[in-house]
């Protein structure tokens, strides 16, 4: 029980504060070949690039798109005490999108001198009875963590970015990076482009170097970043934004991140 | 068989003159490859492709990929893509195997390749500047890329080569009118 709550905690800490932890699919490659390959992830919330120094995430929210479109289901999925594993076997060739999205709405509200917590979705709030609570702050929140990987040749059908919150549309493939060149990546912010987004950018094995080497980019006018890729490894991409475009009218603020694993192949 | 010859050679003269370009394309390419003999715990023999990339970089022309084909179910298939830059220049848009072009992996010592004006392969490349590419990459060892630059139809016999350091020894060149 005492775990859960601590979960609980650092999920809700996360969610109000986005900088306070970095939360990551490490896919266990992004390019594959052969007849059924098998992907295996590791999925983390912690503070070290690629290493599991916190919590496991929670996969609740995780949706495997195919390449045909269709959603498929993870096999051996694991929670360890500080990550959670999945396999998902790649028997479609094309790209794959892994998404786990986390929405919702967090309430903090005063009850008889007591701070009380309350968190659920726009349709259980009304339910919940807490709208005209004391000192009651709403606030919303919507984080996506995304990875892509590739059985044989990249294709763009999964690559469509949602309507829904911040998100990325890819313009270079995902799985097509290499170092020394450029890819192109467009963010949009419920289907529309979003200018003047910091982007972050950071090469995994962060335990083994001084300097973060972080590359912070921010968005045109069409909401895209040029990023240039300096040697070759496991990149870790986030950004966040907030607005007031909030799904009831007693949240006063969405808060919305987006955080995404890259292989850039030598 | 020499009469033939002789007597066919005026023809192939006329059709020199007639069109010299058609004919000029016609050459022959042969490569030698020489596998190094490894001195490592665990020795598997490496996948190697060898291709000739266009000047644009995007279209290539494939000439070989040696890999593990005797594995059940195209098992061997699982590790074609870590041959990176082959994989990222055409290998992935392929279905294996494919006829003339896929091989079983070789071992250690000279190999030779050949393909004649009647390959398909050089029957359909144009005029221009190309290179060549070998790779090789070695399970639970390291990759290596060379790459040889050439011009298509050679203007005179040519042989240009290159030298690995880890993966490949030499790699060399010949182009024959």
């Amino acid at each position: 029980m005492k775990k859960k709550v601590f979960l609980l905690c650092s999920v809700l800490l996360l969610s109000f504060s986005a900088q306070a932890h970095r939360a990551w699919m490490l896919p266990s490659a992004t390019v594959f070949s052969g007849k059924e390959p098998w992907l295996t992830v590791d999925a983390v919330i912690g503070n070290e690039l690629f290493y599991f120094d916190h919590v496991p995430m929670q996969l609740t929210g995780l949706t495997i798109t195919a390449p045909d479109g269709t959603t498929i289901q993870p096999e051996n999925s694991a929670k360890g005490r500080l990550r959670s594993v999945f396999d998902v076997p790649l028997k479609q060739s094309g790209t794959y999108r892994l998404t786990v999205l986390n929405q919702g709405l967090f309430a903090s509200y005063e009850e008889n001198g007591e701070t009380k917590r309350w968190r659920g979705t726009a349709d259980s709030f009304a339910q919940a009875g807490i709208a005209d609570k004391k000192a009651l702050k709403v606030l919303e929140m919507m984080s996506r963590i995304e990875t892509f990987v590739t059985s044989g040749k990249p294709d763009t059908r999964t690559l469509s970015a949602t309507k829904q919150g911040l998100a990325l549309q890819p313009i270079t493939h995902p799985n097509d990076l290499a170092v020394n060149e450029a890819a192109v990546f467009q963010f949009l912010l419920d289907g529309k482009p979003l200018s003047d987004l910091s982007v972050s950018i950071i090469l995994g094995g962060t335990r083994y170097r001084d300097k973060t080497e972080e590359q912070i980019l921010t968005t045109d006018k069409e909401g895209k970043i040029n990023i240039r890729w300096t040697s070759a490894g496991m990149y870790f991409l986030e950004t966040d934004y907030k607005d007031d475009q909030t799904s009831i009218k007693e949240a006063k603020e969405r808060r919305l991140s987006y955080s995404a694993t890259f292989e850039v192949l030598p | 068989m020499y009469r033939f010859l002789f007597s066919s050679l005026p023809v192939l003269w006329l059709a020199l003159f007639v069109l010299p370009v058609n004919f000029a394309v016609a050459a022959e390419m042969q490569i030698e490859i020489d596998i190094p003999k490894l001195d490592v715990a665990e020795y598997h023999r490496p996948y190697i492709a060898l291709w000739i990339e266009h000047p644009d970089k995007r279209a290539v022309t494939h000439l070989s990929v040696w890999y593990d084909t005797a594995m059940k179910n195209g098992g061997g298939e699982e590790w074609l893509k870590d041959l990176r830059q082959w994989w990222r220049r055409g290998g992935r848009d392929l279905s294996m195997p494919v006829d003339g072009i896929s091989g079983a992996t070789r071992p250690a010592g000279k190999h030779h390749l050949r393909f004649g004006s009647d390959h398909a392969v050089l029957a359909k490349l144009t005029a221009g500047n190309y290179v060549l590419v070998v790779e090789a990459v070695r399970e639970v060892g390291g990759r290596e890329v060379l790459n040889i630059p050439f011009q298509w139809p050679p203007k005179e016999i040519v042989s240009i080569s290159a030298k690995g350091e880890r993966e490949l020894g030499l790699v060399k060149m010949t182009l024959n009118q």
